[in-house]
């Protein structure tokens, strides 16, 4: 599976850039970008977005930042994470990236981290394991998608203060992503009045999820966490098993790629994203506009994060005349990023490197047949850390299976 | 109460849908002694020919079938001009099936994209019944009735048919039956594709509860296993009942101890390997 198809040069012809004048700096050496993703097994569909959202973006650069081409090296992690490590060295030492868009999973970040720190190399990566940005950060780390809980904190809002729920039970898989989202749901909650009644865990790979669905009653609505493709398999199977309590869902529950696979079963489900395709803003429009003439399809996280990081490097790098040499000057330009317009609307980073920007409350609904997102509350400025005071945030433990416990 | 009894006709709904996955795993594994890694794949390569054909307008059954005939084709061409040469190897048979289903992701992957797909319930089975007052998906309970036909149909097959008699006679002795004129060569190749068919056909039979996805495969292959190795691989009867087993267990097991979801459903099998090898319902190695 490993051949050589995983790397794909997207040098654009230099012979044109070289007959313009240029400024002194070496502006012909391609600025090169390592991308990790998945292209085989069941974290290919995200894999393949991602790859989608950074081919969409340097096409719409014709393939050109801060006036140097862009040379965009792809490594393929297999979705595991020996694989991640080799392709990272790879990525690193052979190729002598700049920096590096991904990986997708946190098990797979975890891997690396400190090797990629150890390298000085700025990463930019969707994975949202909390402690990546808080009580282990890497100073090479910039997260512009956010972390695991940033979407369920305002969501526990939402459903706290504006739905008037009481009581909920949450669904997630059986990882830490799960753990982090309905932990940082819970403390949100309970903190206006609500109550988590019960938290269940499925594992990862679950044909059936009957089980958990006869155990769903009593409460005021069901918040679920899923990821990859088992959102569309909950959902149906909900259905199916007759539940009528209302389904609330973080951001991959929701996600905007999924809505051509969804069927009605997912409608009235509300969910908190940091990407909305509905969005109004002159950049998400060109963007959804280029997914969907590209590859047929309305893009989600994957695709808008890969394409939010392409801005956020071009950002950057535009500031530092398009001089790559000192790295710890790139993480800092990196992290100095703001933007006003973007797929994703306004952001900018945390002294962490992760995002502050907006969360966008979303119900789904069919609309002259197609399903789309219906924006219905956006939170701006949210940070990881919600409204709570940074320090004593990371004095509580990370958020995890057990934690907050469930009250009795 | 009310979850008890939910649960407990679950398990016998997904005993259903596992029977379907593993008679044709038991039946290859049991007759012609080939570890089929790809019967996943086949589940898998079914389910995606299904929604193809679907998509194409093709009602749902027939599609099924249509899934089913074309992932026999698949499987008869990979027994004979691959696994064929590889008699009595188990160690190759193995690398190979489980290279095969490698490949078999990889061209999925290509040719579906990464999206999961689900598929729609058929017309006429969508919503619930009542079943002990009490609503049921409908379609999960026709499960149990496609099963419950098609474990009479092998049955009857292997055992009231010249047919089923033939495949036994190869089985237990080829050498005495080449000599009375069975091409057992024949024989083989019409047990695998009938297993892949089944696969296959079972493939689209689940989607409408599982859904399509790269890496549904890698899902359903285990699940395959545990029914086999526990029922006995060879016996129909095993297949049903390790299947309605697996299907208790994995209800149960993941409703009472969730966080021990795997060891309920791999533990019983830990424990028939080591104290009766050849399964519940398996017989004795010849």
């Amino acid at each position: 599976m490993n051949v050589r198809l995983d790397r794909r040069a997207f040098l654009a012809s230099s012979a044109a850039a070289a007959t313009l004048p240029m400024p002194a700096i070496a502006q012909n050496k391609p600025i090169r970008i390592g991308l990790l993703t998945v292209k085989t097994g069941p974290l290919a569909q995200g894999g393949i977005q991602m790859e989608q959202g950074v081919t969409l973006f340097l096409k719409d650069r014709n393939n050109k930042i801060a006036g140097r081409p862009v040379e965009l090296l792809i490594g393929d992690t297999g979705g595991n994470p020996a694989g991640t490590k080799t392709k990272a060295q790879e990525l690193i030492e052979r190729d002598q990236v700049d920096m590096i868009f991904g990986p997708l999973a946190a098990f797979e970040l975890l891997a690396i981290t400190d090797y990629v720190a150890a390298h000085k190399t700025p990463i930019l990566s969707l994975a949202a394991a909390e402690d990546m940005s808080q009580r282990k950060p890497n100073p090479y780390f910039v997260r512009a998608s956010g972390t695991s809980a940033q979407n369920m904190q305002p969501l526990a809002d939402y459903a706290a203060k504006e739905l008037k729920y009481k009581s909920v039970i949450t669904i997630s898989e059986d990882f830490a992503y799960g753990y982090e989202q309905m932990g940082g749901f819970q403390r949100v909650f309970e903190g206006a009045g609500g109550h988590v009644v019960k938290k269940l865990w499925p594992p990862l790979v679950t044909p059936d999820y009957t089980p958990y669905l006869a155990q769903l009653s009593g409460v005021d609505a069901v918040v679920q966490g899923f990821a990859g493709s088992n959102p569309l398999k909950f959902m149906k199977q909900y259905a199916d098993a007759g539940v009528k309590l209302p389904v609330l869902g973080g951001g991959t529950a929701g996600d905007d790629a999924l809505l051509k696979s969804f069927g009605d079963e997912a409608i009235g489900m509300i969910s908190a994203s940091a990407y909305t395709s509905d969005l109004d803003s002159p950049m998400n429009q060109h963007f959804v506009e280029g997914m969907v003439r590209d590859y047929g399809s309305t893009p989600g996280l994957y695709a808008a994060g890969l394409y939010i990081n392409g801005l956020v490097a071009e950002a950057a790098l535009e500031k530092l005349g398009g001089n790559t040499d000192d790295k710890d000057a790139v993480i800092k330009a990196l992290r100095a990023v703001s933007l006003t317009d973007s797929p994703r609307g306004p952001f900018h980073f945390d002294h962490f490197g992760n995002v502050v920007g907006t969360v966008y409350i979303r119900r789904l609904e069919r609309k002259t047949g197609k399903l789309v997102q219906t924006t219905i509350k956006s939170y701006p400025n949210t940070s990881q850390f919600w409204t709570f005071e940074e320090k004593w945030f990371l004095e509580q433990p990370v958020y995890s299976r057990d934690y907050p416990p469930l009250k009795s | 109460m009310n979850l008890w009894l939910i649960l407990s006709i679950n398990s016998v709904t997904l005993g259903g849908l596992l029977f379907l996955l593993s008679a044709g795993f038991s039946l290859i594994f049991g007759l012609m002694r080939i570890p089929n890694l790809t019967h996943g794949s086949m589940f898998m390569l079914g389910a995606y020919f299904g929604v193809t054909l679907i998509g194409w307008g093709f009602g749902f059954w027939l599609a099924a079938l249509m899934a089913g005939l074309g992932v026999a084709l698949f499987g008869g061409i990979v027994e004979r001009f691959v696994l064929r040469r590889l008699v009595g190897n188990e160690l190759a048979q193995v690398l190979v099936t489980l290279g095969l289903s490698f490949m078999v992701a990889d061209v999925c992957l290509m040719q579906w994209g990464g999206d999961p797909i689900s598929v729609d319930t058929p017309a006429g089975l969508v919503g619930s019944s009542k079943v002990f007052g009490m609503a049921f998906p409908t379609y999960r309970l026709a499960i149990i009735f496609i099963a419950v036909a098609i474990a009479a149909a092998l049955w009857g097959m292997l055992d009231r048919t010249r047919l089923g008699a033939m495949i036994r006679a190869a089985v237990d002795d080829p050498a005495m039956a080449r000599v009375v004129g069975i091409r057992v060569s024949h024989l083989f190749t019409f047990v695998f594709c009938l297993g892949a068919g089944l696969a296959g056909f079972a493939g689209v039979i689940g989607g409408p509860i599982l859904s399509v996805y790269p890496g549904l495969d890698q899902d359903m292959l285990p699940l395959a296993l545990v029914v086999v190795i526990l029922g006995g691989s060879g016996s129909l009867l095993g297949s049903l009942v390790g299947s309605f087993v697996v299907g208790l267990l994995y209800n149960f097991g993941q409703a009472m101890f969730p966080e021990l979801a795997y060891v309920v459903l791999f533990l019983p099998m830990l424990i028939v390997l080591v104290l009766r090898p050849r399964g519940l319902f398996g017989r004795a190695a010849p």
